[in-house]
């Protein structure tokens, strides 16, 4: 002890504590402050892009599950449109048919219509001809007949006779 | 034919490589014997001995130069021809201060031949001290053989002071080169810095980091690190030929540790005060016994410090320069030679690894220290 007491030497001490103030000034200001900020900061950094990294990894996975949900969506969408195409063409076959044949059923009652009215009208035509004319022959018989005396008994017993037979 | 040919040239070689080794080993006693004379006096020129003039064969001589090494010295010394007395290095600056600033070269002390004799004052330089003396030179010894002459204040700038400044500016290059790299290098660190920078991280993440606190280390990272490269550079320096020995002088440690000790209690907070003047959790009368013990628990503390390192790094050099001395201080050079620098590789080694060992230790102590001073401490199981 008594030994290194004397060893101790104070302008040893004084030039080391001032040397090592200065240099630990100098260092802090030169070294240490702008090392330990890039280290920071080049940890930060690590850290940042790994999580960023993660982060993109499930915002890819979040977006292929959507697409394939859209791609799933997409895929019934167009099954359901293809059905409905289908009834649609299928309901509107049959209802073009049917149609068809309400209007042929009506088309052809109204020619029966027709038809019969314009029989009809030919008829009463042809009925009113035939009184016409029987009378004008009626008339062109009595005219001759009258102009007789006996023929016109004949025609009258004839007729007399037609009518018992009647 | 070829196949056997070719073992044939190998023993061939084999034989002839040997035989020299065989040949030497057959004069080994004669060329031994021969070369003694030869080693002892390289030994002489490799030793320095300033107060012990000549040859460093004995050991009495040997203590004596290690001892002087483990001490400051005034000039630079790289070796000396202690039978020539001729010195090789070269002189610093002695600053004194004795009734005014007193500056001169160390040459004067002509390696403690002679007075300095400046502005009419006479100092002495005896067993690496300067000390105010007459014309004459007497020094008054007292009991223990220690002058009890006037020492001025001396701020010389001695080999320790510039082997320090050295280490310092060691230290300053590396790091402002790093971050220089990192400004030019887009944040990367380029050659050396590849080696330096995983000991900033160790440094933050094994030492700062656990001992201080997640919150609280940014704070106290300047001087840990600088403190870490410091003693480490210097510790490494002492294990060079230069024959520098600074982390194993006590001003240096005694100036780290109480570095490390004014840190700790200007950053300690309410609590560590709290503890060491009146113990939570403990009945009063313990609490008066505990506090000159904590009081006393926050010197002995830096104490440790200053203690582990020098000591550390002094048995080092102790130990490495006696095992060198072995060669110079042995009579039988064939068996003394090869034991000698075998066990100085051996400890030169360890040697490295307690100088990265120490500095790591120190630097790891002083943040145990200050992260003790500033924890905020949990009062259920701390105490």
């Amino acid at each position: 002890m008594d030994k290194l007491i004397n060893d101790f030497s104070f302008g040893l001490f004084f030039w080391q504590a001032i040397i090592l103030v200065v240099l630990i000034v100098l260092l802090v200001k030169f070294a240490w402050k702008p090392i330990m900020t890039t280290i920071t900061e080049r940890e930060e950094g690590i850290k940042d892009a790994l999580l960023s990294a993660e982060n993109a990894r499930k915002e890819m996975l979040a977006l292929k599950s959507d697409n394939q949900k859209l791609l799933d969506e997409a895929r019934a969408e167009r099954d359901a449109m293809i059905k409905d195409a289908t009834a649609i063409k299928d309901k509107m076959i049959a209802d073009a048919k049917e149609e068809a044949q309400v209007q042929g059923a009506k088309m052809i009652e109204q020619a029966k219509a027709t038809i019969e009215s314009e029989k009809n009208s030919a008829m009463a035509e042809i009925k009113n001809q035939v009184s016409s004319l029987s009378l004008e022959i009626a008339e062109k018989l009595l005219k001759q007949e009258l102009s007789n005396k006996e023929s016109q008994t004949a025609l009258v017993e004839k007729m007399l006779g037609d009518v018992k037979l009647n | 034919m070829v196949i056997s040919n070719k073992p044939l040239n190998l023993f061939l070689a084999i034989v002839i490589s040997i035989l020299p080794l065989f040949g030497f080993s057959n004069v080994a006693s004669d060329s031994v014997s021969h070369s003694s004379e030869k080693h002892a006096v390289e030994g002489a020129h490799k030793t320095d001995a300033h107060h012990a003039v000549g040859a460093v064969n004995e050991k009495d001589e040997v203590n004596a130069y290690i001892e002087h090494h483990l001490q400051d010295s005034y000039d630079f010394n790289f070796f000396s021809d202690g039978e020539a007395g001729k010195h090789y290095g070269f002189s610093l600056p002695v600053i004194l201060w004795d009734n005014g600033l007193k500056v001169f070269s160390s040459s004067k002390f002509h390696n403690a031949e002679e007075l300095a004799n400046v502005d009419g004052s006479y100092y002495k330089l005896h067993h690496g001290k300067i000390y105010s003396s007459d014309a004459t030179g007497k020094l008054e010894l007292d009991a223990h053989n220690h002058p009890t002459n006037n020492k001025p204040l001396d701020f010389s700038i001695t080999k320790n002071v510039v082997s320090m400044l050295f280490a310092a500016f060691l230290v300053f290059f590396m790091f402002t080169s790093l971050a220089k790299a990192y400004r030019k290098n887009n944040s990367m660190p380029k050659g050396f810095g590849r080696v330096l920078e995983p000991l900033i991280i160790f440094i933050r993440d094994e030492i700062a980091i656990p001992n201080i606190g997640e919150k609280k280390y940014r704070k106290f990272m300047g001087y840990l690190l600088t403190v870490f490269f410091f003693i480490w550079i210097l510790n490494l320096l002492g294990m060079t030929p230069l024959g520098i020995n600074v982390t194993g002088n006590i001003a240096v440690t005694i100036c780290l540790a109480l570095f490390t000790f004014i840190i700790t209690q200007f950053s300690a907070n309410k609590d560590y005060w709290k503890h060491i003047f009146w113990m939570p959790g403990v009945p009063v009368p313990m609490k008066i016994i505990l506090m000159p013990i904590e009081l006393l628990g926050t010197l002995t503390k830096p104490f440790a410090l200053l203690i582990r390192l020098f000591a550390n790094i002094t048995a080092g050099h102790v130990v490495i320069m006696s095992l060198i001395a072995m060669i110079f201080v042995g009579k039988n050079l064939a068996s003394d030679l090869p034991i000698s620098i075998g066990l100085t590789l051996f400890i030169s080694v360890i040697e490295i690894l307690v100088a990265f060992l120490q500095a790591f230790i120190f630097t790891m102590l002083s943040s145990l220290f200050i992260g003790m001073a500033v924890q905020d401490h949990d009062h259920d199981d701390h105490h």
